[in-house]
């Protein structure tokens, strides 16, 4: 075991404490679990480990090897190789969030220009420096709803076509907090069949409405009514975005919402097991003193030269320490930099046409499946964008097995999360995608569709 | 550092300005030389709402602190500072006058007894001030 202090200073520390050995420390712990025997391997040298490791990790299959339809929250978009070998570099690898921030000007210029970059995207007036994952972003939402009214308003409304996810997280953030109610969820409530309903649930007590567009299956929805019955209470209502999809559709902010959240994920980040994400938070100016986490401004230094500084911190819990909206004080400052050079590589035009290409695919495969035997859309009337739900013959787990054989990996198995999906799959089409590889994707579920 | 007379003042550096039925709070100005530079005043309470001694007034956020106004007295709230909003720094200007925060009725006169004058105040802050 490696410690960095002599024996000398063992001993003064352990006579300090008034203890005469380490093995003393540890007296707490019952005896039969204080200092277990390890039975590992014996150590191996680097040429061993490094086959031992590879060995493990081919038992992995990636994106790289199979055609991948699964989303449901994370996306297989193609990543410019400048994206990493930028990434890569050492002054932004290895700079954690910044401690003495205002000496890391290139770690403050990339994150203001993600800021502006996730403003101008969703329309929205400011964004913070980013939070973990699209998840805890909605979370924060919610967090500043509750803040925003003090407490006082105790109903968070949330549709059931937000990603359970995000949803999860949200309840986890809020059980803390006192009388809070979130609903609106409830199994078989689906906001495009209940629109009506739904929206009739706001009302003075609501703090903040919470839907997803385009929504968890990946339906684009028309929430203007939903969102003026908000504002008429005064209750608050946010977004879940994609950002592929505001390359083409609507933003956020031209729907007059008050907060825009996201996963970042899609833009240059890879699917990697989960994580780390990229968490978008993005508001109204109005909300700015309760916006959570780190936010970069620009301004001139005394020199009269453009600087960039920390701003706002006085919202921060270092500060503002329990009366603060939120306990968040760091940022994904990579990701957020590999969405920033994504999207810088991309262009305002190779976004949409990005987004575009994800559209007319997804599109194309839909329309493919929909002429199968025994599959059909299940909201065939609904616009949507680069996700789609099919009604399957078979349970999709067992669909899902076949189309392995194929190198194919199919779509997210709905049942798993909404008993009132039975042989329902999310079908993800990207840019990645070719026109041979949907339809090897469509022969091979004609051929999985027979008995 | 100014201490008007006729003022009360509560330990936790808020000052009540009795006015016949009415009375009216603010921060002290040893509280905002303490403060520095406040950047923002969040009102923590409404027109109308009734209020009692000891909840939170406001948050006052400085760019080194942010700090709890405490109400000294129990009422209901008259009117509120608007003005704050725009221009929180008058509360380190002119902390007696165009700094006041609300505007409230005096409920139960006998809370004031609880407070303290300017002499008093002002040997409280020597004290901490060690």
């Amino acid at each position: 075991m490696f410690t960095p202090h002599t024996s000398q200073e063992v001993k003064e520390m352990l006579r300090e404490i008034g203890v005469q050995t380490i093995e003393e420390l540890f007296a707490k712990v019952p005896e039969e679990h204080r200092f277990p025997e390890l039975v590992l391997p014996e150590g191996l040298s680097e040429i061993e480990i490094n086959s031992e490791l590879n060995e493990i990790a081919s038992a992995n299959a990636s994106t790289d090897d199979f055609i991948s339809f699964l989303g449901a929250g994370a996306y297989d978009h193609y990543i410019p190789a400048a994206v990493d070998m930028l990434l890569r570099r050492g002054e932004f690898y290895t700079a954690y969030t910044p401690y003495q921030p205002e000496i890391s000007q290139g770690t403050l210029q990339a994150i203001f220009e993600f800021q502006s970059l996730m403003a101008e995207l969703t329309g929205m007036d400011v964004s913070n420096a980013s939070h973990y994952d699209g998840a805890t972003a909605a979370a924060e939402a919610v967090n500043l709803a509750y803040h925003f009214f003090r407490g006082r308003r105790k109903k968070v409304l949330l549709s059931r076509s937000v990603n359970p996810q995000y949803r999860e997280v949200i309840r986890t953030y809020m059980q803390g907090q006192e009388n809070v109610v979130v609903s609106g969820d409830d199994e078989n409530f689906d906001i495009v069949s209940n629109m009506d309903a739904f929206t009739e649930r706001i009302d003075e007590n609501t703090s903040i409405v919470i839907v997803q567009y385009p929504d968890f299956f990946g339906r684009i929805v028309d929430y203007t009514k939903l969102i003026e019955k908000a504002h008429t209470y005064g209750a608050l209502v946010a977004f879940v975005i994609n950002p592929t999809a505001l390359g083409l559709i609507k933003p956020p902010g031209a729907f007059d919402v008050d907060i825009a959240v996201g996963d970042g994920q899609p833009l240059g980040i890879p699917i990697s097991f989960g994580g780390p994400y990229l968490g978008i938070f993005t508001t109204k100016e109005k909300y700015v003193r309760k916006l959570a986490g780190r936010l970069v401004g620009e301004t001139v230094d005394e020199d009269g030269k453009r600087a960039y500084v920390l701003t706002l911190t006085a919202r921060e819990q270092h500060i503002r320490r329990e009366k603060s909206t939120s306990n968040i004080c760091t940022n994904q400052g990579l990701m957020a930099l590999a969405a920033t050079i994504y999207l810088s590589l991309l262009g305002k035009h190779g976004f949409k046409q990005v987004a575009n290409l994800c559209y007319q695919k997804a599109h194309y495969a839909a329309e493919q499946i929909s002429k199968l035997n025994n599959y059909e859309l299940a909201f065939p009337n609904t616009p949507f964008f680069h996700e789609f739900v099919v009604k399957t013959p078979k349970p999709v787990s067992e669909i899902n097995l076949h189309l392995q054989n194929h190198w194919i990996l199919g779509g997210y198995d709905l049942s798993e999360v909404y008993p009132e999906y039975e042989n329902h799959m999310l079908i993800a089409v990207t840019e990645k995608i070719s026109r041979d590889d949907i339809d090897d994707f469509v022969a091979a579920l004609e051929e999985v569709g027979h008995d | 550092m100014e201490t008007p007379k006729g003022l009360k003042y509560a330990k936790t550096d808020e000052w009540v300005r009795v006015e016949g039925e009415e009375a009216v709070i603010g921060i002290s100005d040893f509280a905002q030389d303490q403060l520095s530079d406040v950047v923002y005043v969040e009102v923590m309470v409404s027109e109308e709402d009734s209020v009692s001694k000891g909840d939170t007034l406001a948050t006052v956020e400085s760019v080194k602190a942010a700090a709890d106004v405490i109400l000294p007295i129990s009422g209901k709230i008259i009117e509120i500072n608007e003005e704050l909003a725009e221009t929180p720094e008058v509360l380190n200007t002119d902390p007696y006058k165009a700094g006041w925060i609300v505007r409230m009725t005096l409920d139960d006169p006998s809370e004031l007894d609880e407070l303290m004058d300017s002499d008093a105040y002002e040997a409280y802050n020597e004290e901490r001030e060690g």
